[in-house]
């Protein structure tokens, strides 16, 4: 099975332009809040209405600007779970999965019974949304989507309005049920850790528009692009000028630094992430920069320290630097000396 | 002695009125929810009866069903006028209180979660479907207090009234119009009785709304917390 997405829509405030294809996998688009994530998904399961392009999913058209082809939501069998999943409220766990299978009434009841046994709900039937806690309301609806025969799953956001612990629950039931369920899914969310555990291949999204799509371990390797680099968490970015094959200037930070790799010519950003900071007894090693502390932040297990070099004036971006706390207390904090190594640094074009 | 027809002729007429725009004011209201463009347009021409004078709407009235209008004519021609009839004071108290059924409706219905929609569309379940078994019960406050309201407006109906179908005793007049009567004969005694009797009714079917409502509150069937983004 195989999905295929090639289209754009004019929003408020950038248009959304996206093309990919997603095949018998679990397929993340991975993007800050409002950059269009949904938006896409919605105009896949016909909610929302793109401007011109095609849509296909197992060879069926869904959506063709050029032919005017554009089938109902109920035509297009995609599941599409929200991030309150959306339970009917005046409907118990049994009519909600009810409403939603087709057939006669004894195929009906069978297709119920399935789905309640599989997603573990017995004993909860008559049981109102309100009543069930948050993981059971997620196994009442994947048991609304499958009751209603859906191909795709789509996922939009599922844990982001969840505390952390209750998310961690949900998340270890969700990647259980994927890995149960074989369909072709696609998976929304602003969080590089749950993609990144949940998904095999991730699409990087910003302002409407589709920046890398790629393996997961190659993106977070080389994210390639500064929104992809802030995407997946590193929390240093600067921009950069080339000097020479192996020498660049990052001028948010002020610093003239050595690069393992060859530099290439278009290089615009460079990215540093804040736990590969290593700490030097001597000034002289390669890329070493006396520290100047700017702010100290404690975290939960950690210490986030702001930073500058030590020669750059006030102007210059501080850097994030973080490591453990007894790392921290025991440094001894007259003279720091930091190097960032060159093989860490992250060389991006745009 | 004073006769009851003006109350059997403001509950009759409110009961029929609220029935019609029951029905109208739901349908208006989930067209005007569904649809994009001209939204404010429509909304504006529906909630109008609402804030004109009711001495406009009357006027309005008369000139579309009036003697000389289309369809006045077009029912002259089958034998029958609308003006100064009893239906016409139906037509007034629809007209004047439907903008409360629609307004209250449609409120209700984009009160509801957007996703619930969405999510029964994927879902395969026909729009039919969606509006009875899910828009509607889940709106059902916003439906009863729109009728409680709906109702109590076209019993307090006076102007437009008076101006289409006028305060022939027997016929036309309500229990607003007879207050009005009694006031220009100078007979206080019917004046206070009909007073205290709308009073007395409008109160009772509030409080009555209320008390249901609070009884609500507490059911099984709340909104789970928490919206789409």
């Amino acid at each position: 099975m195989s999905l295929i997405v090639n289209i754009t829509k004019k929003l408020n405030n950038f248009t959304l332009n996206v093309d990919f294809n997603v095949e018998d996998e679990i397929f993340a688009m991975l993007g800050a809040s409002g950059c269009g994530k949904s938006m896409t998904l919605k105009c896949i399961a016909g909610i929302e209405t793109p401007d011109n392009g095609h849509i296909e999913f197992n060879k069926k058209v869904l959506f063709d600007s050029k032919k005017s082809i554009n089938l109902l939501p109920q035509k297009r069998h995609i599941g599409y779970l929200f991030q309150n999943y959306a339970l009917f409220p005046n409907m118990t766990v049994r009519e909600n999965i009810l409403f939603a299978a087709d057939g006669n009434k004894a195929e009906k009841n069978k297709i119920v019974e399935k789905n309640i046994k599989r997603f573990h709900l017995q004993g909860l039937e008559n049981n109102y949304p309100a009543s069930l806690s948050g993981g059971q309301q997620q196994r009442t609806a994947f048991a609304r989507i499958l009751a209603a025969r859906a191909e795709l799953l789509m996922l939009d956001e599922p844990f982001s309005a969840l505390d952390s612990y209750l998310k961690w629950q949900l998340e270890l039931e969700l990647s259980e049920l994927l890995e149960r369920y074989k369909k072709t899914t696609l998976f929304v969310s602003h969080n590089r850790d749950e993609v990144y555990r949940l998904c095999s291949r991730i699409a990087v999204m910003d302002q409407g528009n589709i920046e890398v799509i790629s393996d997961k371990y190659e993106l977070f390797n080389d994210p390639r692009t500064a929104a992809a680099t802030i995407l997946t968490g590193c929390k240093n970015i600067s921009h950069a000028k080339k000097i020479d094959a192996h020498h660049l200037y990052a001028s948010d930070w002020q610093l003239t630094l050595t690069c393992r790799r060859e530099i290439p010519d278009n290089l615009t950003y460079i990215g540093f992430r804040a736990h590969f900071f290593k700490i030097e007894n001597e000034p002289d090693a390669a890329n070493c920069f006396p520290c100047q502390i700017d702010r100290v932040i404690e975290d939960t297990f950690s210490f986030v320290i702001m930073i500058r070099s030590a020669e750059a004036d006030t102007s210059a971006k501080t850097m994030r630097w973080e490591l453990s706390k007894n790392s921290w207390l025991n440094l001894s904090k007259k003279a720091i000396f930091l190097s960032i190594p060159e093989e860490k640094i992250i060389l991006l074009k745009k | 002695m004073i006769d009851y027809y003006p109350l059997f002729i403001s509950v009759k007429t409110s009961c029929i009125a609220t029935i019609i725009a029951f029905f109208t004011g739901i349908y208006a209201a989930y067209i005007i929810v569904k649809i994009k463009r001209f939204k404010g347009i429509l909304d504006a021409i529906l909630t109008l009866p609402l804030v004109l004078p009711p001495t406009v709407v009357g006027f309005l009235l008369l000139i579309a069903f009036g003697k000389n209008s289309i369809i006045g004519q077009l029912l002259l021609k089958m034998g029958y006028s609308l003006v100064f009839s009893w239906e016409a004071t139906v037509l007034a108290a629809v007209v004047v209180s439907f903008p409360l059924m629609y307004r209250t409706t449609r409120g209700a219905f984009e009160q509801i979660d957007k996703n619930i929609i969405y999510a029964a569309q994927t879902l395969g379940i026909s729009e039919w479907k969606i509006f009875w078994h899910i828009m509607l019960p889940n709106t059902r406050h916003g439906l009863i207090a729109g009728v409680i309201l709906t109702f109590t407006r076209a019993l307090g109906e006076f102007g437009a009234t008076i101006m289409v179908a006028g305060n022939i005793p027997k016929v036309t007049q309500t229990i607003s119009t007879a207050i009005y009567s009694a006031v220009q004969a100078g007979d206080n005694t019917a004046a206070v009785f009909w007073v205290g009797i709308i009073i007395s009714f409008s109160f009772i079917v509030i409080v009555l709304m209320n008390f249901w409502l609070k009884y609500n509150e507490d059911s099984k069937m709340k909104v789970p917390a928490g919206n789409g983004g």
